[in-house]
């Protein structure tokens, strides 16, 4: 049977569509889940997708990780769900605690629509699983604010707990340590800037996100399967 | 003595004895500023009108033209395309980021109200030079608008130019074009059918920004000295969460097939939709402006009515399904509320509460078809002054410097645009053309077919002679548009010039309407939509006539990426179409302040057979790389292929300054594997085009034997730092 | 009792502040020399029914910690008076 990704759509979110095309096109099935829905629908995966939750304002998320289907999303977390937050949806998981860190505004102060080369620096994670580390991959980023910070104590801790699972080759936007992607303790928690849904079709120009929503796709190792049914 | 009340509201004395004349009456107040915004010259084009009819507007697959929101054409596969191009130059210049933004909103909306997801924006930018600081804080703020705007909202902007000239120190044109998709069954019109049916407003907030916006940013030029700052409260602010939820909200009313019509607010506001939408339906409207949901408290009726705050709609509904328009509203947001009735008879009427006192009872159609219609008085320029002064001498000029001086890479606008979204993109900014796959709005399912979309305009040829230069604009987008394989299906036109009260003006107006209703039809290409922006003007100069296209193509068969710009090593490089030496209306001569004398000729048949022969190239996959030669001519065309590669070249056979720097048109560089250079001719020749072999792809230098060796290094430092390094320079406003 | 609050949000020292440091970059160009350590926060102004100013600080506080700032980044200060009476 397909994996059953649950894709949140928060009002402003705009990758919904993009994530479930690229989650299809794998042989995953994709669901969009209303910001308010009550439930999960006992989806296998949740993505949270980017674009601009609450048209991002007071800050990227702030507003997004109230909306009630979060607390659904938290449970599903804790109970070791997978989930994944992509650029506006890393910046959700901040917000809500799910991830540690912030992510500010560009060391530039302007928004980046560009190709990024990013290394693999961890493939214990629900979303580089099947990557090997080292790897150097070809992302599309789209952010104002991806600039990752963190306390020096959270920086020490992420690095010695192998949290850190992707760096950029050539920093775009200032973030602390190359970080462009992390996981939580529990490994089923990923927060990315880069977009995998934008490449992953051979017009695209790039087909390095691939390996990484299948990594998603892969039957949920037991335990993890859907956490919340019944 | 006091200005009488018409006047300051910008008609003139025969204007209001008109309206007397209609109504049978002495219009009141708010009548009167009903009529000012409807017959500015914004929205009743009253001084193009009557040009624009000569534009061909017929063609196959069009299934709504000129005269709605949006022109829309069937694509097949069951889609069509709505498309559009506007202009928001004077707010622009005022507050460049609000006025930018709200330009992206605005052609969104145009869009969206035809029934179309808006999937793609494109922004041809024309800017004061660089080395002006203000120029600079323009360029800045109405890139930083449609960014803010653009990407927020969700929309891909996937294309656009950026220029920069003397001409547009004070009035930078910001043009915008949309284009989006629907199942054809959706198509939607901005028609109020069915007496008894609701006006419902959906959207925003009604304030007061934008009041007498459209008389007063769009019909007026700036004067010298006058204080820009002053005109700032008439600025719209815009709010692409908003227009985001206001999209969702719309494109799921149109799903659940409970919308009549629907009609956005844009210019004139209230007054142009409902006046609109009941005279495009032969109906009245009864619109109960005490219902119009408020931001700001103590609002006059003439200010409700003529406001143009943003992100709202008109939508025409039953009674009965109005309980679900309004739950499709809650769920994403947007307030909605009842404002009107459509009624029998034709008269636009405004209460104050259904069955409330009347404020305002005038013919609706006669807002829109009552409009002057000037035939404004033409003069052609002295022939002195349009342009035989030839580039005297070329004795000291250093071709190399020249033509590094000309690189610029416009990444840094395009960087800042989401220009990804919706996973479409094969080909994005920077390329000749926007190539984007061609997927079902509503199935998702990939037809394996692409649009290629390009917006091309060209001050200096237009200015040498507005006529064939106009034709050219349109050429080179036939071109581009070949450069991916792409065959041209459909046309909009933003038609940016002076003032008309000029008889130069209106004179450059219809001449460029002439080219490019001559090339629309050689092409078989029809005009399905169009803006006109007058008065463009500072300090009592005219701009250089700029009228800008965008064009829409589709390429038939999308299976692997079409080749780039790019040069491939190795290959060898073919000049595809005549290589006529002349230097009129190029680049080189004009930033030299000459005009480098008449215009190279203009053989449409000839550049159709080259487009084929490009566009036959493309598809059989025959070349790996492909540039057409536009501004800066074959010389710039080259070291563009060079340093967007990091390859050089190595080419002969162009003979002096004008072969390399002129802008003869219907020419394109490809390169070819060596092995299939001799098919790349032999194509060349069965479509009859000529062709002429410049050389080889490879090597460290910019080098065109006998003429100029420039180092590639240098060539990319120069390409890549330009933009960054001069916007990097600080901005001021003042 | 109704209460005029206002909330400025900055980052917390140490944290880098790009757009301050753009903007202090930026000022000797315009000739306004002397300029230092620019900061740049917001500011959000809200009124606040409550019982009393303590209970009015300490519910703006919670706001300010659960929702109007990012304690990871950001800090707030908060500076509450009487509104007036309304009309």
């Amino acid at each position: 049977m397909s994996t059953r990704v649950g894709i949140v759509l928060f009002p402003g979110s705009n990758c919904e569509l993009d994530v479930a095309e690229a989650v299809r096109s794998l042989g995953g099935d994709a669901e969009i889940l209303w910001h308010d829905e009550p439930s999960l629908r006992g989806v296998d995966v949740v993505v949270l997708p980017g674009g601009f939750a609450h048209g991002d304002y007071l800050r990227p998320g702030a507003i997004a990780r109230f909306s009630p289907v979060m607390e659904k999303v938290v449970a599903f977390a804790e109970a070791g769900g997978p989930v994944v937050g992509i650029c506006n949806g890393f910046q959700v998981l901040t917000e809500a605690g799910m991830l540690p860190g912030a992510l500010q505004k560009n060391a530039g102060l302007k928004f980046v629509c560009q190709m990024a080369q990013l290394r693999v620096e961890s493939v214990d994670s629900v979303l580089t699983a099947g990557l090997t580390v080292g790897d150097i991959v070809k992302m599309p980023i789209n952010h104002f604010e991806g600039n990752y910070t963190c306390s020096e104590q959270t920086l020490t801790r992420l690095r010695s707990n192998d949290q850190v699972i992707l760096r950029y080759v050539g920093n775009p936007n200032g973030s602390l340590d190359d970080i462009a992607g992390i996981c939580n303790e529990g490994r089923n928690v990923v927060g990315l800037m880069p977009h995998p849904e934008r490449a992953s079709h051979e017009l695209l120009g790039s087909l390095d996100g691939v390996p990484l929503l299948r990594s998603l796709l892969a039957p949920a190792t037991p335990g993890c399967a859907d956490p919340l049914s019944g | 003595m006091s200005e009488p009340l018409h006047r300051a509201l910008g008609l003139t004395d025969d204007e209001a004895a008109e309206i007397e004349r209609i109504l049978g009456r002495r219009p009141n107040s708010l009548e009167l500023a009903m009529y000012a915004v409807m017959w500015s010259e914004h929205c009743s084009y009253k001084s193009s009108r009557l040009h624009l009819r000569r534009l061909p507007t017929a063609g196959e697959g069009v299934l709504v033209g000129p005269g709605e929101n949006a022109g829309v054409v069937d694509v097949g596969d069951g889609i069509a395309v709505a498309m559009r191009i506007e202009s928001h130059n004077h707010p622009s210049a005022i507050e460049p980021y609000q006025g930018a933004a709200t330009g992206v909103g605005g052609i969104l909306r145009d869009i969206f109200t035809m029934g179309a997801r808006p999937i793609a924006v494109m922004d041809p930018l024309r800017f004061g030079p660089l080395d002006d600081p203000r120029s600079r804080w323009i360029a800045e703020g109405v890139v930083s608008g449609i960014s803010g705007y653009g990407n927020s909202v969700g929309v891909p902007t996937v294309g656009g130019e950026a220029e920069f000239d003397e001409t547009y120190r004070d009035n930078p044109l910001v043009n915008v074009f949309c284009l989006g998709v629907l199942p054809v069954e959706n198509l939607v019109l901005g028609r109020a059918t069915g007496v008894g049916n609701l006006a419902v407003l959906v959207g925003a907030g009604t304030g007061r920004d934008g009041i007498g916006g459209v008389s007063v940013l769009a019909s007026a030029g700036f004067s010298e000295g006058e204080d820009e700052s002053a005109k700032r409260p008439s600025v719209q602010v815009g709010d692409p969460f908003e227009e985001k939820r206001l999209i969702e909200a719309c494109l799921a009313l149109y799903d659940a097939g409970l919308v009549v019509g629907i009609q956005d607010l844009g210019g004139a506001g209230l007054t142009c939709a409902t006046s609109e939408t009941a005279s495009r339906a032969g109906m009245g409207m009864d619109v109960d402006i005490s219902a119009v949901r408020r931001r700001e408290p103590d609002m006059e009726p003439f200010e409700v009515m003529t406001s143009e705050s943003q992100e709202r709609m008109l939508a025409i509904v039953t009674p009965q399904d109005l309980d679900e328009v309004l739950a499709v509203c809650r769920k994403w947001e947007v307030s909605a509320g009842v404002i009107g009735r459509v009624t029998s008879g034709g008269s636009l009427r405004v209460l104050d509460g259904f069955g409330g006192e009347v404020l305002a009872d005038i013919p609706a159609a006669s807002l829109h078809d009552d409009a002057p219609c000037y035939d404004r008085p033409r003069t052609p320029p002295a022939r002195d002054a349009q342009g035989d002064d030839h580039v005297a001498t070329t004795e000291g000029v250093d071709l190399g410097e020249d033509l590094l001086a000309m690189l610029l890479d416009t990444s840094w606008v395009w960087r800042q645009y989401d220009h990804q979204l919706f996973l479409n993109t094969v080909l994005g900014p920077g390329s000749d053309a926007t190539l984007l796959r061609l997927k079902h709005p509503l199935t998702g399912r990939d037809t394996g077919r692409g649009l290629a979309l390009t917006t091309d305009g060209n001050h200096r040829w237009c200015s040498v002679d507005p006529r064939q230069g106009t034709a050219m604009v349109v050429a080179e987008a036939v071109m581009n548009l070949a450069t991916v394989g792409a065959r041209p299906v459909a046309l909009v036109n933003c038609l940016n010039f002076g003032n008309p009260e000029h008889g130069e003006v209106m004179w450059q107006l219809s001449e460029a309407i002439d080219g490019m209703a001559e090339a629309c039809r050689a092409f078989a290409i029809p005009v399905v939509g169009g803006n006109v922006s007058l008065y463009n003007e500072s300090g009592g100069a005219d701009i250089a006539p700029t009228p800008v296209v965008g064009m829409l193509g589709l390429v038939d068969g999308l299976d692997v990426p079409p080749p780039t710009t790019s040069l491939v090593d190795g290959s060898r490089l073919i000049l595809i179409g005549d290589h006529v030496a002349a230097l009129g209306g190029s680049r080189w001569a004009f930033e030299r302040g000459q005009r480098g004398g008449p215009l190279p000729p203009l053989d449409l048949r000839a550049h159709s057979r080259v487009a084929t022969a490009v566009r036959d190239l493309v598809n059989g996959g025959l070349v790996n790389s492909v540039h057409d030669v536009s501004a800066g001519g074959l010389g710039l065309c080259l070291a563009e292929m060079a340093v967007r590669s990091g390859v050089g070249f190595n080419v002969a056979g162009i003979h002096g300054l004008a072969e390399l720097f002129g802008e003869s048109p219907s020419r394109c560089v490809v390169g070819a594997d060596p092995e299939l250079a001799g098919t790349v001719l032999r194509v060349c020749e069965s479509a009859g085009a000529p062709t002429t072999e410049l050389g080889f792809a490879g090597g460290a230098h910019l080098h065109v034997e006998d003429l100029l060796e420039v180092s590639l290094t240098e060539a990319s430092s120069r390409y890549h730092d330009r933009l960054p390094s001069a916007l990097g320079a600080g901005t001021t406003q003042g | 009792m109704r209460y005029a609050v206002r909330v400025e949000v900055r980052l917390r020292d140490g944290i880098a502040d790009p757009e301050g440091a753009t903007i202090e970059r930026s000022l000797p160009a315009l000739g306004f020399d002397g300029v230092s350590e620019v900061r740049v926060g917001k500011s959000i102004r809200f009124v606040l029914d409550a019982d009393s100013e303590e209970s009015a600080l300490g519910e703006v506080d919670d706001l300010c910690r659960r929702f109007l700032t990012n304690p990871v980044i950001e800090d707030a200060t908060i500076s509450i008076e009487a509104a007036e009476v309304l009309q």
